[in-house]
């Protein structure tokens, strides 16, 4: 009887899907059609995504969007989303993509298609330009700062030499005012705080010295879009070769790309 | 309430924490021997010293006694070093310790001092004794043993007010507390375990300061 029941339940689902899909046969030309790019963008996030002074929305992921959607020749409409429900708006089809600093994995490219990078994103340990560190065996008899419990604690504190030292401060800010005070010579952290911390102009630049863990951002968009993920992907590879992604980098995170993205 | 005790962790950290309890122990050991030297010495300061000390010590005790601890510590470990003086976790943490416990003590100690009748001073020169004898013999003495509960209170406020010295990532009792949690995510067997330490270590500096107190006053006050 039950199983009566879920088949007639499954042959249902089974038919909206087809109606569903029948509504918008390819998000490219609904876009084009539309006169706007619906895009999901973080707000809470720098410096990918963050309000500005005049409220407005500003960082790496709304320039992205702005670029996309000046390529494809309409408006950006952003769309606020928390990193909770960045997914579900994609698949609800409340939005056309997802720039909104996504690293891929396994579980979300089962429901969703990325297109090729477009923001380096990683953790690794930086130091200033004259310390010679250039792999995790360089570390030994060194002292390294890291915020405690973050991922980079955890995955240093695997790898580390026997003889390093790691200092492990409250919260990002205290292994921040640890770096700049001289009271340890590198920190393991994030691209994103290094690029806090050169955003302030310091006397001690933080240099990425190697990595640790990387996890470079994608933009999401439903699966079955192949027009729409070739023109996106067509625009990512045309901003690398021209510089523009370069610009938002510096711009944004203060440093190139890294070669490999 | 369900919630499912796991104190499994202990075993794997135990080390953390009794390193941390060290650190501890050695924080308010040197943070109380020297914290009340300095106390004693301000307290003469404003008490008895020359006029010129007077505002200074003043002024540093007040400065001391205004701010929070938590800020004096920053100050110290990233301020200072602007300035060029480097100083490690565990020097800054000494440091901001004895310079808190030297302000709050020199009040205290000098309310002992003020206290004491001005025939004992007397009595004291009549001995054709100097004013540093009469002092330490006459004034200072018994000066402490009217404010030894006070003073044993101020000490064990600062051995707790030492957790904060985890925030410069000094490795304190509070430090291996709050690291077993971040990698255990045990907050509520972390914090417990932690506590009870802080309370056993808290009931064990009151008896020791009575002990001491018992040595260095033998004699009890006639009254």
């Amino acid at each position: 009887m039950f199983a009566n029941k879920l088949l007639v339940a499954a042959a249902l689902f089974v038919g909206t899907l087809g109606l569903a899909s029948v509504s918008h046969a390819d998000a490219l030309s609904d876009i084009t059609a539309r006169g706007t790019l619906r895009v999901a963008v973080p707000q809470d996030f720098p410096p990918f995504g963050s309000v500005g002074t005049d409220m407005a929305p500003m960082g790496y992921d709304i320039d992205m969007a702005n670029l996309i959607a000046e390529k494809l020749g309409v408006k950006t409409e952003l769309v606020p989303v928390t990193s909770a429900n960045r997914i579900p708006y994609l698949q609800t089809n409340k939005v056309d993509l997802v720039i909104s600093s996504l690293g891929k994995n396994a579980e979300r490219e089962a429901v969703i298609d990325f297109t090729a990078a477009y923001a380096p994103f990683f953790n690794g340990v930086f130091a200033p330009a004259d310390v010679a560190v250039a792999k995790v065996e360089d570390l030994s008899g060194k002292i390294v700062g890291v915020t405690r419990g973050a991922v980079e604690d955890l995955e240093l504190t695997k790898i580390a030499p026997a003889d390093l030292t790691i200092k492990r401060y409250e919260d990002n800010n205290g292994t921040i005012s640890a770096f700049l005070s001289g009271q340890v010579e590198l920190v393991a952290t994030g691209n994103v705080v290094a690029a806090a911390i050169l955003a302030k102009n310091p006397p001690k630049r933080p240099e990425l010295k190697f990595l640790i863990k990387n996890s470079p951002c994608y933009i999401g968009l439903n699966k079955n879009e192949p027009a729409l993920l070739e023109k996106v992907n067509a625009v990512i590879t045309a901003a690398k070769t021209d510089g523009t992604l370069n610009g938002i980098a510096q711009k944004w995170l203060g440093t190139d790309l890294p070669a490999d993205l | 309430m369900s919630y499912h005790f796991e104190f499994n962790w202990l075993a794997q950290y135990y080390p953390e924490i009794v390193k941390g309890i060290g650190i501890t122990l050695q924080l308010i050991l040197i943070g109380a021997v020297l914290g009340i030297a300095l106390g004693i010495a301000c307290a003469w300061a404003r008490a008895l010293g020359p006029a010129w000390l007077k505002p200074i010590v003043a002024t540093y005790v007040e400065l001391i006694r205004n701010t929070p601890f938590l800020i004096q510590l920053f100050f110290i470990f990233f301020g200072l070093p602007s300035l060029g003086l480097q100083l490690g976790e565990l020097q800054a943490a000494n440091i901001a310790m004895v310079v808190n416990l030297g302000a709050y003590s020199c009040e205290i100690i000098r309310a002992g001092i003020q206290s004491t009748a001005k025939g004992q001073f007397e009595a004291g020169a009549s001995l054709a004794m100097t004013p540093f004898e009469t002092f330490r013999h006459v004034v200072l003495v018994p000066s402490l043993q009217r404010i030894w509960p006070a003073l044993s209170s101020q000490v064990v406020i600062v051995m707790l007010g030492s957790s904060v010295v985890s925030q410069i990532a000094a490795e304190d009792l509070t430090f291996a507390a709050n690291f077993i949690q971040s990698r255990t995510f045990r907050a509520f067997e972390a914090y417990m375990v932690s506590t009870a330490i802080y309370l056993i270590l808290a009931i064990l500096l009151r008896q020791a300061l009575a002990v001491i107190g018992s040595f260095i006053f033998p004699r009890r006050a006639a009254r």
